[in-house]
């Protein structure tokens, strides 16, 4: 073969010194960061000032504190919050599994192409439609309440199950949608170089696709497992103890709001490190594949 | 891939004098327009077949419909004497034997150049991986290529991307290598390299189509020339007869206005 590549060597850079040019370059932009640094801080400051002294100079401050931040309920609800915060993980962990899984599936459905597929792409239509147009909280209802008024021997009444259920196809909606848009984002010419090679549609699909949408959605899939989160809270409809019942019940028994601000914290608290792990994922997978730049 | 692979050109026995690509009266249209009208075209074995004309005068949709990336309208395509343009034939079997290289290399972003090359071995025709490796190894040595097996496409050279496509394109050994236009996104220095490729696989008794723009490049390595013009095929011949001595005139302006840009 005649090519040959020039490989990127490094040529040795001899007896470089930096000009003066670019040390007042990087002079200014060092002064430029520490003025930057100095701006965001005072201003930081004085905002933060102006709230705090809002809030605590506001004429029901008192009040409220003793309502919502009382450190003797906050100390008395904590555990009672953080036993139904295991349901809410325990829902999240299996509900997210499963939308995940069901998700995609119905997104790939509604890819198929032809005559043959169209009662299965219907079905998935429908189903996305009526579900990501559905209120959760009157899905939850129905599924609750309204299972059970069928008295189908072996069906459960457990409300956890129902409501869990509830969630499952209500998400299952969302995610597929996300997931048809990761699929629609890969460029036809992909498939045509699958396709060209003599890959089947389904490895297409498999191998070439998929692979590429997914990477894609990821931040968009996160957004919805957090809400997810949120929304497992939603099962205490049905009477299950979750975080936010917890904090209900000595809510309403010792009318201190207190316990809901505990449960909204280890929430957000929760989300966080979710979010983050996300980000540095997808900066993970963007770093390997493609060439980096300053914009 | 051992080194000769390449160089035999067919796996399987062929009725002597069967073409490897026939085109009989194919039409296609998008819409109202018609984009190819009654093209017809025989492609010999171990023989390159380049495909000139403006841009938007049917040779991109030629060669996808010889891949039936397209389905025709009317006529028929036949590959190796069978007709492949049948609605009853499996697709996936003819396009398992047909390599396309694309303009814009449509390698798959998200694997390495190696998985790029060894996709189809190893998922279509069932090659294990090793061996699937090794000899994709062998044939990015053989490219110049040699220590990016490992690299993500996106960190290559548009001319080193275009040199994975055709070893992707060429790792199944397929009877016939469809080329659409593949210099064209090159930089002027990463054409050189790329051509020296395809004169490669000349040698080596690959049967090619080649859509090209690289007017000095057809005359050198095609064995036939075709100029399209409006979807027809108005000018057929050896490359010094089209070029030396093209009969039409349409043809003839073709050709000037190449010379005048400095193309030709």
């Amino acid at each position: 073969m005649t090519v040959r590549d020039e490989q990127d060597e490094a040529v040795p850079d001899g007896t470089y010194e930096p000009s003066p040019r670019r040390l007042a370059r990087e002079r200014y932009r060092r002064a430029r960061t520490r003025r930057a640094f100095a701006v965001a801080a005072a201003s930081s400051t004085v905002t933060a000032a102006v709230l705090v002294t809002l809030i605590v100079e506001s004429p029901g401050w008192q009040r409220t504190r003793d309502t919502f931040l009382n450190a003797h309920y906050a100390r008395l609800a904590l555990p009672k919050v953080l036993d139904g915060l295991w349901l809410n993980l325990r829902l999240l962990a299996v509900c997210g599994a499963v939308v995940l899984v069901a998700g995609l599936l119905i997104a790939v459905l509604r890819t198929l192409r032809g005559p043959v597929f169209f009662p299965v792409r219907a079905l998935a239509t429908a189903y996305v439609d009526f579900f990501r147009g559905l209120p959760l909280i009157i899905c939850i209802l129905m599924s609750v309440f309204g299972i059970p008024a069928l008295r189908l021997s072996g069906v459960t009444n457990d409300p956890v199950l129902l409501g869990g259920f509830a969630l499952c196809l209500t998400y299952t909606a969302y995610v597929a949608e996300v997931f048809r848009a990761g699929i629609e984002s890969v460029h036809p010419s992909q498939r045509a170089a699958a396709r060209s090679l003599g890959l089947t549609s389904a490895q297409t699909m498999r191998h070439v696709v998929l692979p590429q949408a997914v990477r894609r959605v990821v931040p968009p899939l996160l957004n919805d497992l957090v809400s997810l989160q949120k929304d497992t809270g939603l099962v205490s409809i049905g009477g299950a103890v979750d975080a936010v019942y917890a904090a209900q019940i000595i809510a309403s028994r010792d009318f201190n709001y207190t316990p809901y601000v505990v449960a909204g914290l280890i929430f957000v608290a929760i989300t966080i490190p979710l979010t983050r792990f996300t980000d540095w994922i997808a900066a993970r997978m963007n770093g390997r594949q493609a060439q980096g730049g300053t914009v | 891939m051992t080194s000769d692979a390449l160089s035999k050109g067919s796996p399987w026995p062929l009725p002597s004098g069967e073409p490897v690509l026939r085109l009989e009266a194919v039409r296609k249209t998008y819409g109202s327009a018609v984009v190819l009208r009654d093209v017809a075209l025989e492609v010999p074995a171990h023989s390159v077949t380049a495909l000139i004309g403006a841009s938007g005068s049917g040779k991109s949709t030629l060669l996808r419909c010889a891949n039936l990336l397209e389905d025709v309208d009317d006529g028929a395509i036949f590959l190796d004497g069978e007709e492949i343009t049948d609605p009853r034939i499996d697709q996936d079997a003819v396009r398992r034997r047909i390599g396309v290289v694309f303009q814009a290399y449509n390698l798959f972003p998200h694997m390495t150049v190696l998985d790029n090359i060894t996709l189809a071995p190893r998922r279509v025709h069932k090659v294990p991986r090793d061996r699937a490796e090794t000899e994709a190894r062998e044939l990015l040595d053989r490219l110049g290529l040699a220590g990016r097996a490992g690299e993500y496409p996106d960190r290559l050279s548009g001319g080193q991307q275009q040199r994975v496509a055709i070893a992707r394109a060429v790792a199944t050994r397929p009877r016939l290598l469809l080329l659409d236009e593949v210099t064209a996104a090159l930089d002027p220095e990463l054409v050189g390299e790329v051509l020296a490729v395809i004169r490669d696989l000349k040698d080596e008794g690959m049967t090619m189509v080649i859509a090209t723009h690289e007017m000095a490049f057809a005359r050198d390595v095609a064995d036939q020339v075709c100029f399209l013009d409006a979807g027809v095929i108005l000018e057929r011949g050896t490359a010094d007869r089209v070029f030396g001595a093209p009969a039409e005139q349409r043809t003839r302006d073709f050709l000037s206005r190449l010379t005048e840009a400095g193309r030709l």
